[in-house]
């Protein structure tokens, strides 16, 4: 539960590596301060501030802005550290404003690193000072806490530094400011909205206005990603389905970034639907229907006293993909808030429950004669009533998303399905991109029979990294390495086949690296059915030509776009997105062709190349933090049954499962072999 | 419905409650003179406060649209205001089926939160309505726009396994609900 403070009031810290975010609305200064346990400042070197943003355990931002996010690791801070002061300022001679009351509030929140909330803060109250220290972190009998102070200066840094005691106080405000301006002057400068000045949300009652949940209020600008890879530290950019395209919003995802020419016509033997002598359909393939959507199925009327009926597709949107999709997510919200006010009454019930008792123990009227017991039985049994009254409320909820994920499931076409669905066993190759792609399902421990489809949408909007380094999994049972290496390329093969199957004949292309060939097993449905561009590249001369030809095509494919002539690439280019498989990274991969795919991975979704790495990443970890903005970019799945994705509402810990072709089954073969076929037809 | 009030969310048909929106509407007050039609943006927020045995456990406002149980629902900021007594400027949905067991009062409050009193403020209420046929339960009306910048409205509240709605309308200061937390406690 997040704390909201209030000015004074603190808060205990159970985590060591912490982000502080900082929203502001305009352009502030974020620093820090240490000192030891007599409040004294050892010096300019005991402040982290734009010039010198790097500490022990500490980093601020380099320039001044609108929002930071301040990384904390407790556990570095030097043994003499007793207080971190957290300070914001506003830059001055830079034509901005001068005084934190013209400015909305400005808000801090504590988060851990997997983007949950510990403590926020709201400064309110400001006027005329232009620094503030907002928060303190600091040391109470070896454990750290964090508590809002809000204390405002007038004169701003200068006088903040003097009231800490530092001698230096006036030259290194003054150098702060020159490395601010110097920051400013490199930067590019936000957008300026008439809204400028407030940081909070405009009214919009839609889906979308929520999406920041209790992890991240609205006043944080990146909502954390609802699959934020939490061991890669920050969550990356904000992927939330929600915030790419709001639910109900008509029209489909954009094919690719530049249009897809006439070229692409449909095979016509594959138009499903289609029957000999049935009316002409004039209708084009790829554009969305103007015309009013056909009204969603309706449900039965309840029995009163009855929940109503689940239907699949009872949702909003104009097609029945759309609905189910946003219906999908709606299910997703649901056990996400059912199980947060579930858990939320058994926390209570077990702190309230840890009070009375205590108070039984310490009253000494109760110690004689067996008033203790009687008020220890008491406690207890008020306790389980709670907590049985909240099971019964979470079993209601949670057998009427049972109901509707029982419709729903299969009546999900095959991009939502999973494998075992009878749905792939009538696969026909698709004329349009569906609006989303199943990646697994996700379950919470106190409900594990119910699944919910992973559902992101496409085109993917981050690259996939197949982590095979956990050897660990749930359910206490040893994966060995190999096993893991194994199952994470049979895992990214079953991935890529879905993307495959799922976009139109040709308007989907897979390149795989594989130096050592020790994927060759796990490749096999690829490589036999022939969809693959080519046979996987081995060695380091594979790796170097197929990173070159990709990194090629990003290059061309943007300066057309760039240059506002999209279609001015050369002839016969084919314009299908792409899929890069990279196993066992890095063998066979030197400097060079780290920066080809570090670049990539940057650029590369934008126009249409997309990343699949299936990887360890402590074999790369010679590289260093060079890396760490790739694993980060990437959205990570595993395996194996893992709990490391974070919902966008309530930020529980969901355990991801991988949609994997069921032991024995031929569907994947199926699949490909009808994909190839209709390849074959095209061209 | 006036202060200390007390109102039953059972319906007349015995049945209770299942959904309730605590509406919240304004208009800034007309400016006099020179420039009177320049409009003055008046942003009140509306707030509810989740408590559990008098620790608030959740808080529903302009920067958490959504209690965590998704129980409370605000339906947005609504930055100026102005459609006095027609509707509700802004609103927060209370779904009283999906409460938490341990949730045993909801605390409505307003803000001002560009710091202009009641005084400056016209037409300003907060009313219940009965979500599910949108028949309006109880208005209550910031009477009075004295010099406060909040007010604390209303109270939900279980009784048994009914719901039960308390005026309170009690007068304070600050600009959202944390600074109100000291002047809530006393209600509870």
């Amino acid at each position: 539960m997040t704390a909201e403070l209030v000015r004074g009031q603190n808060h205990p810290l159970s985590q060591a590596r912490l982000e502080i975010r900082v929203s502001a609305g305009k352009p502030v200064v974020a620093g820090a301060t240490l000192s030891d346990e007599h409040g004294k400042v050892h010096g300019v070197e005991w402040v982290a501030h734009p010039g010198a943003p790097t500490l022990p355990g500490l980093e601020v931002s380099r320039q001044a802005a609108a929002d930071h996010r301040l990384a904390v690791d407790l556990g570095a801070m030097p043994e003499a550290v007793h207080r971190i002061s957290v300070l914001l300022a506003l830059p001055t001679g830079v034509g901005g404003p001068v005084r934190f009351g013209g400015l909305a509030a400005p808000f801090l929140a504590v988060t851990g690193l997997d983007g949950s909330e510990v403590a926020n803060y709201t400064i309110t109250g400001l006027e005329a000072e232009s620094a503030v220290v907002a928060l303190e972190l600091y040391r109470r009998q070896g454990a750290w806490k964090v508590r809002a102070v809000g204390q405002g200066y007038a004169g701003g840094l200068a006088d903040l530094f003097a009231d800490q005691g530092m001698a230096e106080a006036h030259q290194l405000a003054a150098g702060i400011n020159d490395a601010v301006a110097q920051g400013l002057a490199r930067s590019v400068q936000a957008p300026r909205t008439t809204d400028g000045d407030r940081t909070r949300h405009a009214a919009t009652p839609t889906l979308g206005a929520d999406q920041g949940g209790a992890a991240a209020q609205g006043a944080v600008p990146p909502p954390p990603s609802p699959y934020g890879t939490q061991p890669s530290g920050t969550p990356g950019q904000p992927t939330s389905p929600y915030g790419a395209q709001a639910p109900g919003t008509p029209g489909q995802p954009p094919a690719s970034p530049y249009d897809p020419p006439a070229a692409t016509d449909p095979p016509s033997g594959a138009q499903p639907g289609a029957t000999a002598g049935g009316p002409v359909d004039y209708s084009h393939p790829r554009r969305q229907t103007t015309a009013p959507p056909p009204p969603p199925p309706t449900a039965p009327p309840a029995q009163p006293g009855q929940p109503q009926q689940p239907v699949a597709g009872d949702a909003t949107g104009w097609s029945m993909d759309e609905r189910l999709y946003n219906q999908v997510w709606g299910m997703f919200e649901d056990l996400a808030r059912t199980m947060a006010a579930y858990r939320s009454a058994v926390d209570f019930a077990d702190s309230r429950m840890e009070k009375e008792l205590d108070e039984a123990l310490s009253d000494p009227r109760s110690r004689i004669g067996g008033q203790s017991d009687a008020a220890r039985e008491a406690a207890r049994a008020k306790h389980t009533q709670l907590v049985d009254q909240a099971r019964s409320a979470l079993d209601r909820d949670l057998a009427q998303l049972a109901a509707e994920a029982d419709v729903v499931e299969p009546a999900l076409p095959a991009a939502y399905a999973r494998w075992d669905n009878p749905v792939w066993h009538g696969y026909r190759v698709p004329m349009e991109i569906p609006m989303a792609l199943r990646l697994g399902d996700l379950h919470l421990p106190e409900a594990p029979q119910l699944r919910i489809p992973m559902l992101v949408r496409l085109p993917l909007e981050r690259g996939l990294w197949i982590d095979s380094g956990r050897a660990d999994s749930l359910d206490g049972s040893f994966t060995d390495s190999h096993d893991l290496k194994r199952l994470a390329m049979e895992s990214a093969v079953a991935h890529a086949a879905r993307l495959l199957a799922v976009y139109p004949a040709g308007e989907f292309t897979v390149h795989v690296i594989d130096p050592a060939g020790s994927g060759g097993q796990a490749l096999v449905p690829l490589v036999q059915t022939g969809v693959l561009a080519g046979p996987p590249a081995l060695g380091a001369a594979g790796v170097a030509d197929v990173l070159a030809r990709l990194t090629q095509r990003v290059d061309l494919v943007q300066m057309a776009v760039r240059g506002g002539a999209p279609d001015s690439l050369p002839p016969g280019f084919d314009t299908s997105e792409q899929l890069l498989i990279v196993n066992d990274f890095p063998h066979g991969f030197d400097d060079r062709a780290v920066t080809q795919l570090r670049y990539l991975a940057d650029e590369g979704p934008a126009v249409g190349v997309h990343l699949m790495m299936v990887a360890d990443r402590e074999e790369a970890a010679a590289y260093g933090p060079l890396l760490d903005p790739l694993w980060r970019s990437l959205l990570r799945l595993s395996p194996v049954p893992d709990d490391h994705l974070a919902d966008p509402w309530v930020g529980h810990a969901w355990t991801y499962e991988p949609s994997l072709v069921p032991p024995g089954s031929q569907v994947l073969q199926q699949v490909l072999s009808r994909l190839a076929a209709a390849r074959t037809k095209y061209t | 419905m006036t202060k200390g009030q007390a109102i039953s969310l059972q319906k007349n048909d015995g049945g209770s409650l299942t959904a309730v929106r605590m509406g919240l509407g304004w208009q800034a007050a007309p400016r006099r003179g020179l420039f009177g039609s320049r409009t003055r943006e008046i942003d009140l927020d509306a707030s509810a406060v989740l408590f559990a045995d008098k620790q608030p456990v959740d808080v529903v406002f302009f920067r958490h649209l959504v209690s965590d149980d998704g129980s409370v629902r605000h339906t947005g900021d609504n930055l100026v205001g102005g459609v006095g007594q027609g509707g509700d400027d802004e609103a927060i949905l209370v779904d009283l089926a999906r409460v938490p067991v341990h949730i045993d009062q909801i605390v409505f409050t307003v803000n001002s939160f560009t710091g202009q009193t009641f005084q400056e403020v016209q037409n300003a209420f907060c009313r219940l309505v009965d979500e599910t046929n949108g028949q309006e339960l109880a208005r209550y009306t910031l009477a009075g726009g004295g010099a406060y910048t909040a007010q604390i409205m209303a109270k939900v509240h279980r009784t048994g396994a009914n719901w039960t709605m308390t005026a309170l309308g009690t007068p304070a200061n600050g600009r959202t609900f944390q600074d109100l937390m000291p002047a809530i406690l006393p209600h509870l």
